[in-house]
């Protein structure tokens, strides 16, 4: 073999050292296609979510005509009641009308397609708004109504001109009278508390769905959670890492729990179906039963969580508690469960977290499908009356045809993420905060 | 002290000047110069933490696996400066080979333990080279006789010493000028031990061995040249029977007679 | 009292809960109270610390009587299901499937009465006077939300009545046999409170039993999911040919019945899209472990790798939306149809592909595979590292021919685990992967999977008594065991994999 010298690199080792940048370079590219997904997936929410965070709305004053809502001039509430939704129709058209003169704008529009630029929602708005002050009857008030989805999506940019035309719903004569109104100042984008607070909607009015109602069922849900699977996640890992003998049983009982952990969440659903409704006749839909099956589902998370807290505290804080004379349950109870709490409460919340999000078994209970429409009054009634969880919302939007939904459905996401972020930096936060190093 | 001049003259293989290594804020090698000859077995001695394998590991540029650990000084191979920016580091360890403390073969098998290095930097033009590679170092590592007949069974089936002889092997395959051996026994039983042993003394007529120990017999029985190391400095360096019988330094009379390490 | 709080609105079991509740505190406080006058004040007197008696009544007073309870609740439909078979005549029974369609007739048309009765749309008397013709119960229970399949026959109305009747004769005895449980559990306790009784003892070995209860709800879980699938799986396998469901080729309900309930094309969905999912999420997931673990310094680490993880901490649904809303549309945009199309193909007709959801899963598993990867990379002793480097091998070179061989068998378990999630994966292939069911190579088509068909089987109106609404059971056992025969291994090789190394 000849002498080569170190200084001079031969060819072969020239040619490895390629191959050596280029394999490094796979890894970053790697690293770099990871994170280029997440940042096009944030974006995405982001981008085609916060829309939803924003309202098209209509400033109109309307006349309370007394000859309309209330003939006998009583005001008596019972008689003014029997005015359906219908009635206030009129008042509208005439209100839009009025505003349409007012404001100089030619237009062709018959007053029913003006005031068909308004939600759906609004009649019920006025009702309402009457019924709870009858004594400005026969005045002039001024409303802010939510403009209709298509008009607010006019705006947003999600509709144009191109778009409707086979649209029923709007034509573009109406368009010309909202580019007049917006140029009046009439018709404006605002912010919507009412997607954070609201009640979903039906199909026809994407503009007044929210997420509010399905936030308390989620609520609920995560109470049921966090009332049974922290305490029984926490006493069966105790069992497991303290006290138990090591022999065939707990061995079966661990490898169940492992496998628990990784069985898919629909099949959660099927069990759910199954135990708690069909046969334990419990009600569709209930937030008891989504929050019994997110239970089952959560706690294998939150056992293997918490017995790697427990096994980090070390046997020698047992044996000091053992050596004055503490029974061993004692000596769990008093000192081992108080030094694992920080990390029990993490792994917990990341559990939480996760049962938040998951929404496959929630379609087998019947938490889609149906409109989720006022908030439950007590505690048994959030408990067992059909309610909706954010994620199952989120799902049933995006199920539905028109595209204002899409809308909801990614702004309803940022609400979910938001709630999932906070969880989890609470969870590192406490971690900082907690972690001990023995 | 031998100037730089008249290294290549005499049969040095390996010339460290000045040599210092920092473990980030920790003083770890303190301005060691040492000559290490060819055809010769070298020696470190000295108690644990002494430095001695970490001088070893900068012989073949291994400390640079380690982030925190800068070395500065001169270390030359044959007259050319190692830690000079043109090295290329996978060139240097093909020339210097090296055997750990722990046995650790690859799990693979007995000849792809081998033929690895051979593979890596292409020795071989065809399957009968290799073949002829691996089987010239499994005898240099003398444990042909014991594997030739399973070379596709898994390195890591081995006993400790077999293992341990592979690796040597494995090392062996690159055709390296140097060889370091980083406490290779420590591992073993007595008897691969001295299987070890008597294998390094029949290497030392193709190489240059550096070999750290902890045991004083083990120097005195494998080495031609003992180096004591102590706390980051090297304190004595010469043959191994001088040291052994009639050391300069108190601190080397301590260690060997038993009162410090 | 538990009536009491029934009537302010509290379901029987919620109210029975309190009172038991309530028992326990009392029993609690006067037990400790007595044993402390029995020990004339000075607990030092007692064996155990006051508290602990108290422990003793509140244990006996809650546990047994709640235990009672909930398998009363268990029990109870069992029963009553059994008592109320006798009344239907043996002349309908034809087979086992029509059994099971009659009681759950019955049980609808109960449920129905019930509704009716707590709404006032139906009197007892009412009930009564329809004994022999029910047939204006169909209407009536309409009216109040509950539709039936068919007009009610007496016989059915009969059973339905003995049901309910049964219903709420188990519902008082089971108040009555936990109230006095309760009664019971904290007099014994009271009576046993003397200084000489063991009661810290007596308090730990009950909490030991209870942390072992807790322990084998795990085993219950299991049981009850292959339990409650299995059930009906079975009364599926009675209404529908088992070869045909295995073996056949095609997937079409029909409500009218005589459909084709096979699970090959499902499960050809599946795997596809699964094997498209790993195709993109292992190397990716490979890479970026290996980059992470092999050469990037600890702050890189420090910041891409929770970066990663937020993949993994995103909800489904999101990565369903995704699906179809944005990277359906974009390769629509891509290779779909004429003038749509960025390259002219025609490949793609809808949003909703195989390649859409398989990709989006990718995406969802990167963090997955590269986290199990990176700890099991890490695993590998850095000894065969120093040895390679050792050699003169380069860092590459040492990661693909040693460490990677070294990790196989982990880096396996690990896609294995993968698979396992991507099988099972629900809401991306809900929204994603389109809902048409076929066996076809075809990347660009819309295929169905094992999941999106349970979840479509068993949303909506459903009757289980119907092979179209029971198939979804046999999926979902078949789901099961696919996915836990994956976990198995995997988890197997894992473990067998981490102990080489310790």
């Amino acid at each position: 073999m000849t002498k080569s010298s170190l200084l001079v690199q031969d060819a072969r080792t020239a040619k490895r050292n390629r191959a050596e940048t280029r394999f490094k370079a796979y890894g970053m590219a790697a690293i770099a296609v990871g994170l280029l997904m997440l940042v096009i997936l944030l974006v995405t929410i982001i981008g085609r979510g916060t829309g939803a965070f924003q309202q098209t709305f209509v400033t109109l004053p309307v006349t309370l005509t007394e000859g309309k809502l209330d003939k006998k001039g009583n005001r008596d509430l019972a008689d003014i009641k029997k005015v359906s939704t219908f009635g206030y129709a009129p008042l509208l058209k005439d209100a839009f009308e009025a505003k349409v003169a007012e404001a100089g704008i030619e237009t062709a529009l018959k007053s029913k397609a003006m005031a068909g630029l308004l939600s759906k929602d609004a009649a019920a708005e006025l009702r309402n708004y009457v019924l709870a002050n009858v004594d400005q009857i026969g005045d002039t008030v001024e409303f802010e109504f939510l403009a209709s989805g298509r008009v607010d999506g006019y705006l947003k940019g999600r509709v144009t001109r191109e778009s409707i035309a086979n649209d029923k719903n709007i034509n573009a004569a109406q368009l010309d009278l909202v580019d007049a109104l917006v140029a009046d100042g009439s018709i404006a984008k605002k912010f919507n508390l009412a997607f954070i607070t609201g009640a979903d909607a039906s199909d026809a009015r994407p503009e007044a769905a929210g997420m509010g109602v399905s936030m308390i069922g989620s609520l609920f849900m995560m109470l049921v959670v966090l009332a049974l699977a922290l305490p029984i996640g926490v006493a069966a890992s105790i069992y497991l890492e303290e006290f138990a003998p090591k022999n065939w049983i707990t061995d079966i009982i661990e490898v169940n729990i492992s496998n628990l952990a990784a069985v898919p969440s629909i099949v959660f659903g099927i069990l759910g179906l199954a135990v708690f409704i069909n046969y334990m006749h419990l009600p569709n839909s209930a937030p008891l039963v989504g929050g019994l099956v997110l239970t089952l589902m959560t706690l294998p998370t939150i056992i293997i969580s918490t017995r790697a807290s427990l096994k980090s505290v070390p046997p020698s804080i047992r044996d000091a508690a053992l050596g004055v004379g503490a029974s061993k349950m004692q000596s769990v109870f008093h000192h081992v469960l108080p030094l694992a709490a920080p990390g029990i409460l993490t792994g917990t919340i990341i559990g939480l977290a996760q049962a938040l999000g998951e929404t496959a078994p929630l379609l087998l209970i019947g938490m889609v499908g149906f409109i989720a429409s006022n908030a439950p009054e007590t505690l048994a009634d959030g408990l067992m009356a059909p309610n909706s969880a954010m994620p199952a919302q989120i799902y049933e939007w995006a199920k539905r045809a028109d595209p204002a939904f899409y809308e909801r459905a990614w702004g309803g996401i940022i609400i979910l993420l938001v709630f999932l972020i906070t969880m989890n930096a609470i969870a590192v936060l406490l971690r900082r905060r907690f972690e001990r190093r023995w | 002290m031998t100037s730089e001049n008249n290294v290549t003259d005499t049969n040095v293989k390996i010339a460290a000047r000045d040599v210092q290594v920092y473990y980030g804020d920790n003083h770890a090698i303190k301005d060691v110069n040492v000559d290490i000859e060819d055809k010769t077995v070298t020696a470190f001695i000295g108690p644990s933490g002494c430095g001695k394998s970490t001088f070893l590991r900068c012989i073949n540029r291994m400390n640079d696996t380690i982030d925190v650990c800068r070395v500065t000084g001169d270390i030359r191979i044959d007259g050319e400066d190692i830690y000079d920016r043109a090295v290329d580091p996978v060139q240097l360890r093909a020339k210097v080979g090296m055997v750990f403390q722990k046995p650790n073969p690859f799990p693979k098998s007995i000849y792809d333990n081998v033929a690895y290095g051979p593979r890596i930097h292409g020795l071989s033009r065809n399957k009968a080279e290799l073949d002829d590679i691996v089987e010239r170092a499994l005898r240099r590592g003398a444990i042909w006789d014991e594997v030739k007949d399973r070379l596709q069974a898994p390195g890591t089936g081995l006993s400790g010493g077999q293992q341990q002889r592979l690796c040597i092997a494995r090392a062996v395959a690159t055709e390296p000028e140097v060889l370091l051996m980083d406490e290779p026994c420590s591992a073993l039983d007595p008897i691969a031990t001295a299987q070890v042993e008597e294998l390094i003394d029949e290497l030392r007529q193709n190489y240059s061995v550096v070999i750290v120990t902890h045991s004083m017999q083990q120097a005195a029985r494998v080495s031609q040249k003992t180096a004591f190391f102590h706390l980051g400095n090297l304190v004595e360096f010469g043959e191994t029977d001088k040291i052994f019988t009639s050391p300069e330094d108190p601190r080397t009379e301590s260690y060997i007679t038993g009162r410090i390490g | 009292m538990t009536a009491a709080l029934q009537i302010i609105g509290l379901p029987l079991p919620l109210a029975l809960l309190i009172a038991v509740g309530v028992i326990a505190a009392v029993g609690y406080m006067l037990t400790r109270a007595r044993a402390m006058t029995r020990a004339g004040g000075d607990a030092r007197g007692l064996h155990s610390l006051p508290r602990y008696y108290g422990m003793t009544a509140a244990m006996f007073a809650a546990v047994p009587a709640l235990g009672v309870m909930v398998i009363w609740m268990l029990a109870q439909p069992m029963v009553v299901q059994n008592a109320v078979l006798p009344l239907i005549p043996a002349a309908e029974i034809t087979s086992a499937g029509t059994q099971s369609l009659i009681l759950s007739d019955v049980k609808r048309v109960a449920d129905g009465l019930d509704v009716a009765v707590a709404q006032g749309a139906l009197k007892r008397a009412d009930i009564a006077a329809m004994a022999d013709d029910p047939s204006g119960l169909r209407e009536t229970l309409g009216s109040v939300g509950v539709a039936l399949g068919s007009d009610v026959k007496p016989y059915v109305l009969q059973a339905a009545e003995a049901s309910r009747g049964l219903k709420t004769k188990g519902q008082s005895w089971m108040a009555i046999v936990v109230l006095v449980l309760a009664l019971g559990g904290a007099a014994l306790a009271l009576r046993a409170a003397d200084p000489a009784f063991r009661a810290r003892n007596v308090v730990e070995r009950g909490i030991l039993v209870l942390l072992i209860v807790a322990a084998s709800l795990a085993i219950l879980t299991t049981v009850g999911i292959v339990l409650s699938m299995l059930f009906e799986s079975i009364n599926f396998f009675r209404l529908h040919d088992w070869k045909d469901f295995f073996l056949g080729t095609t997937w079409a309900p029909n409500f009218r019945g005589d459909s084709d309930l096979s699970i090959l094309p499902l499960l050809w969905g599946t795997l596809y899209i699964s094997i498209v999912a790993l195709l993109v999420a292992v190397p990716i997931g490979l890479f970026a472990a290996i980059y992470l673990s092999e050469y990037a310094g600890p702050k890189v680490r420090a910041v891409a790798k929770p970066l990663l993880e937020i993949l993994a901490g995103i909800p489904t649904i999101v990565y369903g939306l995704f699906a179809l809303l944005t990277v359906g549309p974009f390769l629509v945009s891509i290779f779909g149809r004429g003038d749509e199309g960025l390259l002219g193909v025609e490949w793609m007709s809808g949003a909703t592909a195989v390649l859409t959801a398989g990709l989006v899963m990718g995406i969802m598993l990167i963090p997955f595979v590269s986290s199990l990867s990176d700890d099991i990379i890490n695993a590998v002793p850095q000894s065969l590292r120093d040895g390679s480097f050792g050699l003169g091998a380069t860092q590459s070179e040492t990661v693909r021919q040693v460490v990677l061989p070294a990790a196989l068998p982990g880096i396996v378990g690990a896609i294995l685990l993968a698979a396992s999630r991507a099988i099972g994966e629900t809401m991306i292939v809900v929204l994603g992967a389109g809902a048409i069911a076929r066996i076809s190579g075809n990347p660009f088509e819309a295929m169905t999977t094992i999941t999106t068909r349970i979840v479509s089987q068993l949303t909506g109106d459903t009757d289980f008594a119907s092979p179209e609404t029971l198939v979804a059971f046999a999926l979902g056992l078949t789901l099961f065991v696919l996915t836990l025969g994956l976990n198995v291994i995997a988890l197997y090789i894992v473990r067998t994999y981490r102990e080489q190394y310790e």
